[in-house]
């Protein structure tokens, strides 16, 4: 029972340390993604609070928590209050199997990216429940939109990850990070890298798919009803939610935690860097998308959803298990 | 051990909790949500004893998709509050129903489970019987050799589900303006755009 506490503790003292640094980037992520999106606009963004503007995130957290939570009167209280809670949390668990390196990683599990796909559908209950709460008509279409939107989107991530798959032989992500030694997977899928990183503007409520909270039309969605930390909550998740999305894009696509090239200068610099500007890279991306692309109608993103991104990862899906199996590269099974 | 077990009982206490839950909680929202936990905590059951692929499988599909559909429909219904339940107000007429659905399930789970205890080998495959290998690879050699044609039939059933489900809802709708992306997009501003003179006392003949 003493040698259990010990794990124990030794569990939390790496879950700490893996929480602080996600919480605490996040908090930039959230700067760095407000000042892209002034630069697109030739506007300065937050750029008063600390060097750079850098601590304005923690000004507006602090905000937040010295605000009021109002509860609506004829909301369900407790679903109302788990809602935030649900996202929140559903947003940090996932990073417990995203590997920073071939050791640094929390638990290295065998179904690493079934384990990633389950939490990040699981994502939708926290808007779901927040916007049925709230007990109101902008919340309420909010979350319905967002239901369909992220089960549609959910599908066609489904099949690219098969896709990933097939080429890997293994759902343990550092074997698909290491499976991309030679090549990234980036050049022969990229194809699916593209519709992959669509998908997960859409899996993350981001612009041009921000439907579900489109000011113009449902004031702010699902979180309209929200107030003081738990709407500061239901941010922190949304944002730890598109960087997991942007891990994962690394890890399937980017060679994860591998260096550029395998040669002097690049391979010295530590895994955890590599990965850390890897998802860098592709939040960039997110932020520029957001900075540049108008928001899309209704129809339309279901429209790209189901009859252009399914069909044609399917069938990217047979070229890919056909090449594989015509040249004899199916991945080698070691029983 | 110990650990292991405490961890057992606390998932099947909370799956048995939310089970009983399901059926007796008045309003059918939080019927859903604990049909949810009841997933959950199934998933992680599966999880234990080392079945980690199906634990994930009954999150993803379960938890990811299925129960989002229940919450939608039974949301959208908006369902007022179950007058009866199971032990207040009038007497329910779905109990005789449930019960006999019930005992048929319990008799089945009599027969596969007796069987598979006093027959060793009467319902598994040599295939399976390998170890060392993770419990993913085991499924996959198994679901694409010895199965095959009993997967490819359950996909064809599915798929023969979904597109009767369809069939049985979809109705045309006349009077609905359907909007062309090919048109949108090629509009262009010489075309879109016309100047017309308006007489007086006649105004503009519009057309779509």
């Amino acid at each position: 029972m003493i040698g259990y506490l010990e794990i124990l503790g030794q569990e939390i003292y790496k879950i700490i340390f893996l929480l602080v640094p996600i919480l605490v980037s996040v908090a930039m992520i959230v700067w760095l993604d407000r000042r892209v999106w002034g630069l697109v606009q030739k506007r300065k963004g937050p750029n008063v609070v600390g060097p750079f503007g850098l601590f304005q995130t923690l000004a507006d957290a602090l905000k937040y928590i010295f605000k009021e939570i109002i509860i609506p009167a004829s909301a369900n209280k407790v679903v109302f209050v788990l809602a935030p809670i649900v996202t929140m949390t559903l947003a940090l668990v996932a990073w417990a199997v995203i590997p920073m390196s071939e050791d640094l990683v929390l638990a290295n599990i065998n179904v690493g990216i079934l384990y990633l796909f389950a939490i990040s559908s699981l994502g939708v209950y926290g808007i779901i429940m927040g916007g049925w709460a709230s007990n109101s008509k902008y919340p309420f279409l909010g979350a319905i939109r967002s239901a369909a939107q992220m089960v549609s989107y959910e599908v066609s991530i489904g099949i690219i990850i098969i896709n990933v798959l097939l080429c890997v032989g293994s759902l343990n992500l550092n074997d698909i990070v290491i499976a991309q030694k030679e090549l990234w997977y980036v050049i022969p899928l990229f194809p699916m890298f593209v519709i992959f990183f669509i998908s997960s503007l859409a899996e993350t409520n981001r612009p041009p798919f921000d439907l579900p909270e489109a000011e113009a039309e449902l004031v702010a969605g699902y979180q309209t009803e929200y107030s003081g930390m738990m709407y500061a909550m239901f941010w922190l998740g949304e944002y730890a939610n598109i960087l997991l999305m942007c891990a994962m894009g690394s890890i399937l696509f980017l060679g994860g935690w591998l260096p550029l090239m395998d040669i002097y200068p690049l391979n010295i610099i530590p895994a955890p860097i590599w990965m850390i500007l890897k998802i860098l890279f592709l939040f960039l991306l997110f932020a520029l998308i957001k900075a540049i692309v108008p928001r899309y109608r209704y129809d339309q993103l279901m429209r790209l959803g189901w009859k252009i991104f399914l069909p044609l990862s399917l069938i990217y899906l047979v070229l890919t298990a056909s090449f594989l199996f015509y040249f004899d590269k199916l991945p080698k099974v070691n029983i | 051990m110990i650990v292991h077990s405490i961890f057992f009982y606390f998932f099947s206490v909370i799956a048995i909790f939310s089970s009983l839950m399901v059926i007796t909680s008045r309003s059918t929202i939080n019927s859903v949500f604990f049909l949810i936990l009841d997933f959950i905590s199934v998933g992680c059951l599966f999880i234990m004893v080392g079945a980690e692929f199906l634990g994930m499988i009954l999150l993803i599909v379960y938890v990811g998709a299925v129960a989002v559909l229940f919450l939608f429909v039974v949301m959208m219904l908006n369902v007022a509050e179950q007058k009866q339940s199971w032990f207040i107000g009038k007497k329910s007429t779905h109990i005789p129903t449930g019960l006999i659905v019930s005992v048929l399930i319990l008799l089945e789970l009599l027969v596969v489970v007796g069987g598979w205890k006093y027959k060793e080998n009467i319902m598994s495959s040599g295939t399976l019987l390998l170890s060392g290998i993770s419990n993913t690879h085991q499924l996959g050699l198994v679901m694409y050799t010895d199965y095959i044609l009993y997967f490819q039939l359950a996909g064809i059933v599915l798929l023969l589900a979904m597109i009767g489900a369809i069939l049985l809802t979809f109705r045309e709708r006349v009077g609905v303006k359907k909007q062309s992306y090919l048109n949108q997009i090629s509009r262009d501003p010489s075309n879109a755009v016309e100047l017309i003179e308006v007489k007086s006392n006649q105004g503009v003949k519009l057309d779509d």
